[in-house]
């Protein structure tokens, strides 16, 4: 037991920690003082006090869903990414009609509900390209469209010469459902100058979150890290989204991802579960406004994915009938929703199926 | 951790889980009945349990995480016993069949003299036809290349094995292969020792009380034994637990045993059918109360083969104190399907360590630790 104090310290992470246990919000060095100094049992167990008093019913959830990329080209060259092509460089593509239509009733004939929908910021491709899409989509099929990242939707309205605000507009007239949380890589420009230079800024990001939020888009939002930032950016991330969420309430998750190094422009290891379940447990604590946090099994792994619904985690993410981007960094794992139900289960939870905006879909 | 955390989620957390009266057991470092690790394991909350098994570990290791730079060689896997669980043993004559010669074996050492291996580790199916002889000289002539290394050889099922192949007592075996050199047992085979699941996956191979009592006859002839445990299979919690008392009941006569290794069940490629493989929150309560039960036994190990490398990181935090070595050429859970790495490097197996907030210790097979490292201070 000794242990575990003389880990602590005397006085940080200790108020902290009532704080947490009281219901109480944290301040950044409060933040700072658990994330640095807390024990790692210590700083789990504040993650699943706060998991429970959210969620006291011992359920956990999950999405049947596929992502589609609907392009690989992009101007963007990010130096973590493994997945785009330049423009003109081979092997790049933008899906057909055919075969996003082909995707779209795969992922029904699944039992899917929602396709996620990104791409690389292409060069040419105007507005109406992608409010065509979602008509296209929307005309034929009844599934929910989470699609276009803020970084896309501010590429889009640059290339068009239109306003943030007028470019959603017109893509939610045109179908969209809900904006996936990518591309929020670490909300830090001095990190994003260096990781992704060519990328929105943090600013900007957050702004496209909150006008969707102002117009009725519900959102999520993601970390990626274990790149080049210092470990105090991942928190001031996690306060920069807080505020956020204050003012609009239109986050409905949050989603930490480590980065995978293999096939990028970045030479650095990769971060290991306990770097991860460290990260979820203080974004659980920090982001008392954010009832969901999703635990990343694409990037840790089925095993260590299981191990976060104890660390924060209340939704398992998605049985990603496809997925690209990371299995591009070299990291493939497959699940499928009974194999999800099966995990759920052997941790002592009840796994329940959902829709984008975590609403429980029961099983016929 | 009472001084830390405020008291809702100290004692009576604890008292709220059901778990007040193990608490209270584990602070004051008294030994668990079977119904105290039955109710570790019903726990529904995988932390709380951690952080009991995680006292446990820091009392005995603090912040040290051992690791050891070793050499896995198989010499064989024709084998006689046939169990169900075993994706690796063949029968004589079939195609994947191999034995590798004297020559063979010492080539795989030869081959990496240029590293400061701590350890050879050598085990096999139990083969029909092999001298006591064959064993002894592979354990000779690796002793005249690699003098600094100890041998760890053989599980107790091996050891029986060449007894009745010759004829000639397993206590004389033992004698025999230390005189040439052996260090130390492995603790494989022991499996799970409930007959009933041993009747049904390995009914050939010895019962779990005569691998005991080879194992407490290797440690009074001065040769020191691990020992394991193959879970997530056919066997009952009941059975885990039974399994682990009778190895403290053994560890409290004999005193060998070094380290314990549970195994999580592998079973692509076996002959076990309607088994899913262990999930992380089965394998890490199995590392905590492991931990926990044993309180005679000083090391546990998160062998990452088995457990991929970002779970046994985890473990060091639910009870495990070793991470196993930077193992190369492992066969035998890989072909049940082990979805780890095939070998570690000793930069990434000590920034993995670090990373999960332990001090790396290189470490021989008997936990010394290897002064010449640079890196264990």
């Amino acid at each position: 037991m000794t242990a575990l104090v003389q880990e602590a310290g005397t006085s940080g992470p200790e108020g902290a920690a009532e704080k947490v246990l009281g219901g109480e919000r944290l301040d950044f060095s409060e933040a700072w003082a658990l994330y640095e100094g807390a024990p790692f049992h210590v700083l789990g167990r504040l993650a699943h006090a706060v998991r429970l008093r959210k969620h006291p019913e011992p359920a956990v959830t999950y999405v049947v869903d596929r992502n589609i990329n609907y392009s690989n080209i992009c101007v963007c060259g990010c130096r973590f990414c493994a997945f785009y092509r330049a423009p003109g460089q081979e092997g790049g593509y933008v899906l057909s009609r055919e075969e996003l239509a082909r995707k779209v009733e795969e992922t029904l004939a699944l039992g899917g509900t929602q396709i996620l929908m990104q791409g690389g910021h292409h060069p040419d491709l105007p507005l109406s390209f992608y409010e065509d899409m979602l008509a296209f989509i929307k005309g034929r099929y009844a599934v929910h469209i989470h699609a276009f990242s803020p970084p896309e939707v501010v590429h889009f309205s640059r290339l068009e010469n239109v306003s943030v605000k007028e470019a959603i507009a017109r893509l939610k007239a045109a179908g969209l459902d809900s904006i996936p949380g990518g591309g929020a890589e670490i909300l830090v420009d001095e990190v994003r100058r260096s990781v992704s230079p060519n990328k929105c800024s943090a600013g900007e990001w957050l702004e496209v979150m909150e006008e969707a939020h102002r117009q009725g888009l519900r959102t999520t939002a993601t970390m990626m890290f274990g790149h080049e930032e210092e470990p105090r950016h991942r928190l001031e991330h996690l306060f920069a989204l807080r505020e956020v969420q204050d003012r609009t309430g239109g986050f409905t998750a949050f989603i930490p991802w480590a980065f995978q190094p293999r096939n990028t422009g970045i030479s650095r290891p990769a971060q290991t579960a306990v770097s991860y379940l460290r990260l979820l447990a203080v974004s659980r604590v920090v982001l008392d406004n954010f009832d969901n946090v999703q635990a990343s099994w694409v990037t840790m792994g089925p095993k260590v994915a299981q191990t976060a619904l104890f660390f924060g985690a209340n939704d398992f993410g998605s049985t990603m009938i496809e997925e690209n981007v990371v299995a591009a960094a070299g990291v493939r794992f497959r699940l499928s929703a009974e194999e999800i139900r099966r995990i759920v289960e052997a941790a002592g939870f009840a796994p329940r199926r959902r829709t984008m905006d975590y609403r429980w879909i029961e099983e016929s | 951790m009472n001084d830390f955390l405020p008291p809702s989620l100290d004692g009576g957390y604890y008292e709220k889980l059901g778990l007040g009266s193990v608490c209270e057991k584990v602070r004051a470092g008294e030994r668990l009945s079977l119904e105290d690790g039955e109710a570790l394991f019903q726990c529904s909350d995988l932390g709380a349990v951690g952080a009991l098994a995680h006292a446990a570990r820091a009392r005995l290791h603090g912040d040290r995480a051992y690791y050891v730079l070793n050499q896995h060689i198989n010499y064989s896997n024709i084998c006689v016993n046939g169990c169900r669980f075993c994706a690796f043993g063949r029968e004589r004559g079939d195609a994947k069949a191999f034995e590798l010669s004297v020559e063979d074996i010492l080539e795989k050492v030869r081959q990496r003299l240029d590293e400061p291996l701590a350890e050879i580790h050598i085990v096999g199916g139990c083969h029909p036809g092999l001298p006591l002889s064959y064993y002894e000289d592979v354990l000779r002539e690796i002793r005249k290349l690699r003098p600094a290394a100890s041998l760890k050889a053989f599980t107790a099922v091996e050891i029986a094995h060449f007894a009745r192949l010759a004829g000639i007592s397993t206590l004389e075996v033992l004698l025999r292969l230390k005189e040439a050199g052996l260090s130390m047992l492995p603790g494989g085979g022991a499996e799970v020792f409930s007959p009933r699941v041993r009747e049904i996956l390995c009914p050939r191979k010895i019962d779990g009380r005569e691998w005991l009592r080879v194992a407490g006859e290797a440690h009074e002839a001065g040769i020191p034994t691990n020992a394991t445990l193959l879970y997530g299979h056919l066997e009952t919690r009941r059975e885990r637990l039974e399994h682990l008392a009778a190895l403290r009941e053994q560890q409290d006569e004999t005193g060998g045993f070094t380290c314990f290794i549970p195994l999580p069940f592998q079973p692509a490629n076996t002959k076990v059918t309607g088994v899913e493989p262990t999930t992380g929150v089965e394998d890490l309560k199995t590392v905590a109360v492991s931990r926990l039960m044993l309180d005679n036994i000083p090391h546990v190990k998160a062998y990452w083969i088995m457990l991929t490398v970002k779970l046994a990181q985890v473990a060091l935090h639910f009870g495990a104190d070793d991470f196993d070595g930077t193992v190369i050429e492992e066969k035998i859970g890989h072909m049940a399907g082990a979805e780890s790495e095939q070998a570690l490097t000793r930069s990434e197996l000590e920034r993995v360590i670090r990373e999960g907030g332990f001090r790396p210790v290189e470490r021989d097979c008997f936990f010394n630790a290897v002064a010449a490292s640079g890196s264990a201070a």
